[in-house]
């Protein structure tokens, strides 16, 4: 099979060419001997059978960020047929630099200008033929995302492809990356023969738009607003369609399911329900959000905006080591963690993504509110109620910015922060489902087994030994609750509560399913009783503190872990939320406890 | 006499004469467009001394102010259509 690898710079468009080139086949692989994830798909181009890889973006070949390494690993190591170098036409006037680099590797290439449809807004006119001419690679303009000029860009490619019989490696490309002032000649002269373009850019649509949303006063507001519909958007939609979605499953449960192991042992039929199918449901109940938020997500991107985001935040967000992206994704992360971790892909510095990462799960997510809604409600009067709940969303960002304060010289930002602000566009239904689809893939991908293998050893726990009630003293997380006591009793944490928490480990939806087995209570107001007749307000505030820091829930760790692809920092993120959360709840109780205030 | 790109007001136009940065910064800006002898023009800047947003050829970016004195520009002047 022939090999073919997509090259260009950063926000060209690879993307969208590559998903209308392979459709929904393409999978995210690990490329041996790099951490980076490449996008791969087998295709047929004309006669011939094809696998094309999409490499990271990259504004030079020389640069030294990972992305720039890892395309560098890839040309010198891997035999390729052919290369399509996308660059998106408008900006030809600093692109062409890349082309040039390319062009003294002397591998067989097709230089797609991409974006032409937006060319003639800008009035930038190119000759096709005298450019190819001049690099000695076929040019074809095109639009990747609108489809003009793409069926003959893949004639094009066929035909190299068909032509091009054996494979060819840059082994030797350090040698053959050329200097500054080469580049700078050769371009010059290029573009002075071949481009034509105004000197001065007119007022358009973009500088318009940018004048309100860039705004000095309104800008924020705006920014502010802009975020918060969006939010009410994803997460209003997504619980009812999660709802529908536990409804079904429970359907299946009852009508398929529960019939059909009838005649295996009580153990084994309430360990296959209530731990491997109830798992899978935890897994399941995470797909609308992730669709949801991915949808958001490409319109945001995709428009524009949230490199604007950068641009507005910047001030605030430098400080701790963020930028404007951190900001919206732990923004985001208040609805659910598990996306907003997924979501800092979009950020290409590893420092910055990592750092962004630690700080997401401290975002007190719709799951645990629910949990701090009851206990509050059960605790404390109904007029002190909202401000306790207040006071935990304070904790929430007092968390995150701590940890965006202590973590910042250990995950630096490496890239200085010089983005492009691209044009407002929209993106279109098509790449935002695709867009939708892949995450969804990648996240079931990555994390089913992990958050699967732990519902059942946490279901496990708490139904051995089979003789004694469920998550009962006597179980073995009752007696993890009786081991932890020297820790948790200063914190005003009892056994149950302790086990409660080891419910929360998997998600905090079914902490209060776990204290109702736990306390052996039906019914929220019987419930509500049982635990206000246990535990007093102290510990209440000090269990929700420590619910609210402790570790969003398994599919937060397991997205951690995919999208780290590190151990060391997954259990640095745990570790790092237990022992704040431990601290926290410690210092509480303790203090209340001290001025006598219980 | 050479100014730093930090010094530019909003709507002006300067040539750009020089990059004094390290190398990884100087390959960045060279392929969005920063290079010896283009134009640029500071569109706007953020609150509170946040970033510069600027305009080179058709490509509009933001950079930093310790990056932006890091870039020497010559021969300021107003833009025409600001
Ligand atoms: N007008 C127009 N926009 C396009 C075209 N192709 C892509 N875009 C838009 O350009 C933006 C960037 O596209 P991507 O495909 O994500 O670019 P990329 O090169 O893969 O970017 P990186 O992932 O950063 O490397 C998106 O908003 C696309 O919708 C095109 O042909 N015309």
């Amino acid at each position: 099979m022939k090999q073919v690898a997509v090259l260009g710079m950063p926000n060209t468009g690879k993307s969208t060419f590559f998903n209308r080139l392979t459709g929904a086949s393409a999978s995210i692989s690990n490329w041996t001997g790099t951490t980076v994830d490449l996008m791969m798909a087998q295709v047929q181009l004309g006669e011939e059978q094809a696998e094309v890889i999409d490499l990271p973006g990259i504004y030079d070949l020389r640069g030294f960020s990972e992305d720039e390494e890892v395309v560098r690993q890839v040309l010198k190591s891997t035999p390729l047929h052919l290369v399509l170098l996308i660059l998106n036409t408008s900006q030809i006037d600093r692109q062409l630099s890349l082309a040039i680099q390319v062009k003294h590797l002397r591998l067989p290439t097709v230089l797609l200008l991409n974006m032409a449809d937006e060319a003639p807004k800008f009035g930038v006119v190119v000759e096709v033929e005298k450019l190819g001419a001049e690099l000695g690679m076929p040019v074809v303009l095109m639009s990747a995302k609108h489809g003009q000029g793409y069926t003959i860009a893949c004639q094009v490619i066929a035909e190299m492809l068909h032509r091009q019989q054996e494979s060819v490696i840059a082994t030797l490309l350090e040698d053959q990356l050329v200097p500054d002032r080469q580049i700078a000649e050769e371009m010059g002269n290029l573009l002075q023969r071949t481009v034509s373009a105004p000197k001065q850019l007119k007022e358009n649509r973009t500088s318009r738009l940018d004048q309100v949303l860039l705004h000095p006063l309104w800008g924020l507001p705006i920014f502010f607003a802009a975020m918060f519909c969006m939010f009410q958007l994803v997460y209003t939609l997504a619980t009812p369609i999660q709802d529908i979605l536990q409804q079904g499953l429970d359907g299946f449960k009852q009508m398929a399911l529960i019939p059909l192991i009838a005649g295996l042992p009580t153990f084994l039929q309430a360990f296959l329900l209530e731990g491997l199918y109830d798992g899978l449901g935890t897994v399941a109940a995470f797909i609308p959000v992730i669709v949801l938020f991915f949808l958001g997500m490409a319109v945001v991107e995709d428009s524009g905006y949230l490199a604007r985001s950068a641009f507005l935040m910047d001030a605030l967000m430098a400080r701790l080591g963020l930028d404007g992206r951190s900001f919206v994704m732990t923004l985001m992360g208040f609805g659910c963690n598990v996306p907003a971790i997924m979501g800092t892909r979009v950020m290409r510095s590893p420092g910055l993504r990592l750092l962004t990462m630690l700080v997401i799960p401290f975002s007190l997510c719709s799951a645990r509110l629910t949990v701090f809604i009851f206990m509050t409600a059960a605790l404390f009067s109904p007029s002190v109620a909202p401000a306790v709940l207040f006071s935990l969303y304070l904790v929430s960002f007092a968390a995150a910015i701590l940890t965006a304060f202590l973590f910042r010289g250990k995950y630096p930002n490496q890239e200085p922060l010089v983005l492009e602000l691209p044009p407002y566009r929209l993106p279109t239904l098509r790449q935002m489902l695709l867009r939708s689809w892949h995450e969804v893939r990648h996240f079931l991908r990555f994390s089913y087994r992990f958050i699967i293998i732990g519902v059942v050893l946490i279901w496990l726990l708490n139904h051995l030994p089979t003789d004694v009630p469920v998550a009962s003293a006597e179980s073995l997380s009752g007696l993890l609750g009786e081991v932890t006591q020297p820790f948790l009793a200063p914190l005003g944490i009892t056994p149950q509560l302790a086990v409660t928490l080891l419910f929360g480990f998997i998600a905090k939806e079914v902490v209060l399913g776990g204290l109702a087995v736990i306390y052996q209570q039906s019914g929220d107001t019987a419930l509500m009783g049982a635990i206000a007749h246990q535990i007093n307000w102290a510990q209440a505030y000090s269990f929700m503190l420590f619910t609210l820091l402790y570790t969003p829930c398994l599919s937060a760790i397991a997205v951690l872990k995919s999208e780290s692809k590190s151990h060391q920092f997954t259990l640095l993120s745990v570790a790092w939320s237990l022992g704040l959360a431990w601290l926290s709840s410690f210092v509480f109780y303790q203090t209340v406890q001290l001025l006598g205030l219980v | 006499m050479l100014f730093t790109l930090s010094s530019l007001k909003v709507g002006e136009v300067a040539v750009i004469a020089n990059l004094m940065t390290e190398q990884g910064l100087h390959h960045r800006l060279s392929a969005l467009g920063i290079r010896p002898g283009r134009q640029v023009s500071l569109l706007r800047r953020a609150w509170f001394s946040g970033p510069l947003h600027l305009r080179v050829g058709t490509t509009e970016l933001m950079l930093r102010h310790q990056e932006a004195q890091q870039v020497y520009i010559r021969s300021a002047y107003l833009g025409v259509d600001e």
